[in-house]
C-alpha cells in the first residue's frame, strides 16, 4: 500500500494545476462566504438567518473546485492513456483506487480545514459588524464547532463522491457534469415539488441538501434531517459511488 | 468522388461548407445525439411529472371543492378585484366630488402570544379610500378611481394595471384631500385639490364600450399585509394579513344624472360555507358624512400558480447540453482532429462561428418542442389537477416557450465558447455550469436574502432565465418580487441579453485564441 501511496501521491504532486485548485478552493470559500455575510443584516431582536449557514456560505460553490480536483485524479489518466501504465505497474486494481481515495481525502481535508477556519473567521467579523450577536458567532461552541468540522468532512466526502463516479463514468466532462448535477439539481427539483411528503423525501435524499444539514444551528426542528444524520446521507452516496467505481474498475478493461 | 476534387477552392470553401462538415461532426457522435435527445426528454419527463404532483383544491366548509377560475381583468390578466362600493347609478355624463377627511385602519401582525390575535392601528401602504366609475358591480368589470393610499397619496388608477401618482403626502382633518372625477362618454379623468377650488387634473383613462349606466361612488379597500418567511426545506412562505381602511367623506357632490339611492355593496367578499361574510367590509351615513371600511385590493393578481413552473425542469437539461457543447469543441483537442478542421478551414474564426452556430441552431432546434410540450401539457396537468394557473396573454406564452428555447442555444454557445478558450473539458463543463446553472440554484434555493440574489440574476448568464416569468412585477402592488417567488430582476429580453454578452466577450478571446496559438 505504501508503494501505491507514494505513486499516487507523485503524480498527484505533478498534475498540472492542482496547486491552482486547491488555492482557488480557499479563496472561493472565504470569498463567496464573506460576500454572503455583507450582505445580510440582523435587527436586534434577532432575525431567520443561520449565522453558521451564512459563515459557510463558501463551501456551497467551493464544492465544485472539489469536485473538479477528485475528477481529474482519475479522468486525467484515462484521457491520456496513463491509466495502462498505472495498471501495469500495479495490478492490484482496488488499492490504486483506494491509495487515490486517501490522497484526496487527505488534501481535501488539510485544504479544507484551511479554507473552514478562514472564512469562518473572516465571515465572524462582517457578520458581528451586521448587528448578529456575539454568542450565536462563538467559534468554540458546540454548534458551530460541529457546523465548522461538518463542513470540512463535507469536503472530504464531496471529494470520495466525485472520484467514485468519475471512476465509474471515466470521461472528464461527463463525470463532472454528473457530480455537479446532482449536486446542485436536487435543490432545484425540491422546489419543483408542490407536495409536502415528497419536497421531504428528496430533501432527504439529495447529497447537497442532506449533506449540508450539519451547517445548521438553528431552527434545527424543522429539518427533515438531524446534522448528522444528513451528513451520514452524503456519506451514503460517496460510498455507493466509491464501491460501484471501483467494482466497474476491476471488471472493465481500462 | 472526382467532382468534389476538380473544383478545389481557395480558403477550403464558403460558410456553408464549414456549416456542413460542423453538422457531419456532430451527427457522427452517437453519445452526442443520444445525450440532446436525453436533454430535452428529461425537461419534458420532469415538467410533466411535476406538474402531476401539483394539486390543489379549495375547502368549502368540511368538503374539497375545485378552486374558481379567477378573476379576469379588462386587460385577461388575473386580478383581485374586492372592495367595499356606496354607490349609485350614473346614466350619461357626470361626476362625482368629495372631500376625504381622514382615513385610519387596523392591521393584523404576526401573534406575539400565540393564539392571541395581534392587530395594531395603521394603514398598509397600498390601502385605497377614494372615488370611482365603474362599469357593474361585477367583479373585473372596467373602472377608473381617483383614491388616497396609505403611503403613496392620491393615485389615479384605471382597468387594475394603470397607475398614475397625483400628489404625494397623507390626509387629516387639518390638510383634507379633494378629489374628483368625471365622465364625458369613454373618457375618464381625475382630478384632485387641497382646498376644493383650485384643482389639479391627474390624468385621463379610456374606457372603451363603457355602457350609457354606470356606477358611480365612494370605496374603501386594504390588500393583506405581507410577512415572508423561510421555509424548512428552502424557498420562502409568504403569509399575507387581515388588514382593513377606513375613508371618511364628506362635501359629496354628484353631477349628473345619478338620481338613484345610495346602494351599499361588498364587492367580492368572501363568503364562509356557514354563508357568513368573512370579514365584512361595512359603511355608514350621519349629516351627509359617509364612512367608507372595506378589506381586499383593486390590483393584478401577482401570487398564485404561473404557467410557467413546469418549465422549472429546464436546469435538468441544461447541464447536459452543457456537456455536450463542450465535448463538441474539445473532442477535436483531444482526438488532434482540430488540426485537420484547421487545415481544411484555415479562417479559424469563421471555422469556430460555424461550430458555434450549428451547436445554436441544433440545440434550439431539439429545446423548443421540449420547451412547448413542457409548457403546454405540463400547464394543461396543472389546471386538470385544480390549480387555477394565472391567465397570461398568447403572445407572452410564445415568448416564454421561444424564449426558453433561445436560453438552452445560448447556455450551449456559451459552454462551446468557453471549451474553445479553455481547452479542456472539465474546466469548461464547470466554468459553464458555475455561470449558468449555480447561480440560478443558489439565487432560488439557499439562504441568500433576496438583493443579494437578485445581483446574481442581474450580473451572471443566468440573468436569461428572467425570460420564463410571465406574470410582470407591478409598481402599484406590493408583493415579493424576490427570484425565490417567481420574479426576476431584469425582464425578459433584457435578461437573455446578459448570456448573450457573455458569449460575445467569450467567443471573442476564444478566437483571438485560436489565432494565435498553435492548435
Amino acid at each position: 500500500m505504501r508503494e501505491h501511496l507514494h505513486a499516487e501521491w507523485t503524480k498527484l504532486r505533478t498534475l498540472a494545476g492542482v496547486g491552482w485548485l486547491l488555492l482557488a478552493m480557499v479563496v472561493l470559500t472565504v470569498a463567496v462566504s464573506v460576500a454572503a455575510s455583507a450582505v445580510v443584516s440582523c435587527a436586534p431582536q434577532g432575525c431567520g438567518h443561520d449565522p453558521a449557514k451564512i459563515s459557510l456560505f463558501g463551501v456551497q460553490v467551493s464544492q465544485a473546485v472539489v469536485a473538479v480536483l477528485a475528477v481529474l485524479v482519475i479522468t486525467d489518466e484515462y484521457g491520456t492513456g496513463m491509466i495502462r501504465l498505472t495498471l501495469t505497474a500495479m495490478p492490484h486494481r482496488t488499492g490504486v483506487l483506494a491509495a487515490k481515495a486517501i490522497i484526496v481525502a487527505g488534501l481535501t481535508l488539510i485544504t479544507g480545514s484551511v479554507a473552514v477556519l478562514a472564512s469562518a473567521l473572516a465571515a465572524r467579523g462582517v457578520l458581528l459588524g451586521n448587528g448578529f450577536a456575539a454568542g450565536t458567532l462563538n467559534l468554540i461552541s458546540g454548534p458551530m464547532v460541529r457546523a465548522a468540522v461538518g463542513s470540512v468532512l463535507y469536503l472530504a466526502l464531496i471529494a470520495m463522491f466525485s472520484l467514485g463516479i468519475a471512476t465509474a463514468v471515466r470521461d472528464s466532462a461527463t463525470a463532472i457534469g454528473v457530480v455537479l448535477g446532482l449536486l446542485y439539481l436536487f435543490p432545484a427539483l425540491i422546489l419543483m415539488i408542490a407536495d409536502d411528503g415528497w419536497q421531504r423525501l428528496l430533501w432527504r435524499l439529495s447529497p447537497m441538501n442532506a449533506g449540508l444539514a450539519v451547517q445548521a444551528t438553528t431552527d434545527l426542528a424543522g429539518l427533515p434531517l438531524s446534522p448528522w444524520a444528513g451528513l451520514s446521507v452524503l456519506a451514503a452516496w460517496a460510498t455507493a459511488a466509491l464501491l460501484g467505481g471501483g467494482l466497474l474498475l476491476r471488471m472493465r478493461d481500462a | 468522388m472526382s467532382a468534389a476534387f476538380s473544383r478545389p477552392r481557395a480558403g477550403g470553401g464558403g460558410f456553408g461548407q464549414l456549416l456542413r462538415a460542423e453538422w457531419i461532426k456532430f451527427k457522427s457522435v452517437r453519445g452526442w445525439v443520444a445525450a440532446m435527445a436525453a436533454a430535452a426528454l428529461v425537461a419534458v419527463l420532469l415538467g410533466v411529472l411535476s406538474a402531476s404532483g401539483d394539486h390543489a383544491s379549495c375547502s368549502s366548509g368540511p368538503v374539497e371543492v375545485a378552486c374558481p377560475p379567477p378573476v379576469v381583468g379588462p386587460g385577461g390578466e388575473a386580478v383581485d378585484d374586492k372592495f367595499y362600493f356606496v354607490h349609485r347609478p350614473l346614466a350619461g355624463d357626470g361626476g362625482i366630488t368629495v372631500r376625504l377627511t381622514s382615513m385610519t385602519g387596523q392591521i393584523r401582525k404576526p401573534d406575539v402570544t400565540p393564539g392571541q390575535r395581534n392587530v395594531v392601528a395603521g394603514v398598509v401602504p397600498w390601502a385605497k379610500a377614494g372615488v370611482m366609475i365603474k362599469e357593474s358591480v361585477e367583479q373585473g368589470s372596467a373602472y377608473a378611481a381617483v383614491m388616497m393610499t396609505g403611503e403613496h397619496g392620491v393615485r389615479m388608477q384605471h382597468n387594475f394595471t394603470h397607475d398614475v401618482a397625483g400628489r404625494p403626502g397623507g390626509v387629516s382633518r387639518e390638510s383634507p384631500r379633494w378629489l374628483r372625477l368625471t365622465r364625458s362618454g369613454d373618457i375618464l379623468t381625475g382630478y384632485e385639490s387641497a382646498d376644493g377650488t383650485t384643482w389639479t387634473q391627474i390624468g385621463t383613462a379610456t374606457l372603451a364600450g363603457l355602457p350609457q349606466t354606470v356606477q358611480i361612488g365612494m370605496f374603501a379597500t386594504s390588500p393583506g399585509d405581507l410577512t415572508v418567511t423561510r421555509g424548512d426545506v428552502g424557498g420562502s412562505v409568504a403569509a399575507v394579513r387581515f388588514t382593513e381602511a377606513t375613508g371618511e367623506f364628506d362635501q359629496v357632490d354628484l353631477q349628473g344624472d345619478a338620481s338613484g339611492a345610495w346602494r351599499d355593496d361588498d364587492i367580492g367578499v368572501t363568503v364562509a360555507p356557514d354563508g357568513s361574510e368573512h370579514h365584512p367590509g361595512r359603511a355608514g351615513q350621519s349629516g351627509g358624512v359617509f364612512s367608507v371600511t372595506g378589506v381586499g385590493d383593486i390590483a393584478p393578481t401577482i401570487e398564485g400558480p404561473t404557467p410557467e413552473r413546469p418549465l422549472s425542469s429546464a436546469l435538468t437539461g441544461l447541464i447536459l447540453v452543457i456537456v455536450v457543447a463542450v465535448m463538441f469543441i474539445t473532442a477535436e483537442y483531444r482526438h488532434g482532429l482540430i488540426r485537420t478542421t484547421l487545415l481544411a478551414g484555415p479562417r479559424r474564426g469563421r471555422t469556430l462561428a460555424a461550430k458555434a452556430l450549428v451547436l445554436g441552431v441544433v440545440t434550439f432546434a431539439v429545446a423548443l418542442p421540449a420547451t412547448a410540450i413542457t409548457f403546454t401539457v405540463g400547464g394543461r396537468i396543472l389546471r386538470d389537477n385544480g390549480n387555477a394557473v394565472l391567465p397570461v396573454s398568447l403572445l407572452t406564452q410564445v415568448r416564454v416557450v421561444v424564449g426558453m428555447a433561445a436560453l438552452f442555444a445560448l447556455a450551449g454557445v456559451l459552454a462551446l465558447a468557453l471549451g474553445a478558450l479553455l481547452r479542456r473539458s472539465v474546466a469548461a463543463v464547470v466554468t459553464a455550469i458555475a455561470l449558468i446553472v449555480v447561480p440560478h440554484v443558489i439565487a432560488t434555493t439557499s439562504v441568500l436574502p433576496d438583493s443579494a440574489a437578485q445581483w446574481l440574476l442581474r450580473l451572471t448568464p443566468a440573468a436569461g432565465f428572467a425570460v420564463r416569468q410571465s406574470i410582470p412585477q407591478y409598481a402599484h402592488v406590493l408583493g415579493h418580487y424576490a427570484p425565490i417567488a417567481g420574479f426576476y430582476p431584469l425582464s425578459p429580453w433584457a435578461g437573455l441579453a446578459v448570456p448573450a454578452g457573455y458569449i460575445a466577450l467569450i467567443l471573442g478571446l476564444a478566437v483571438l485564441r485560436l489565432r494565435r496559438r498553435d492548435a
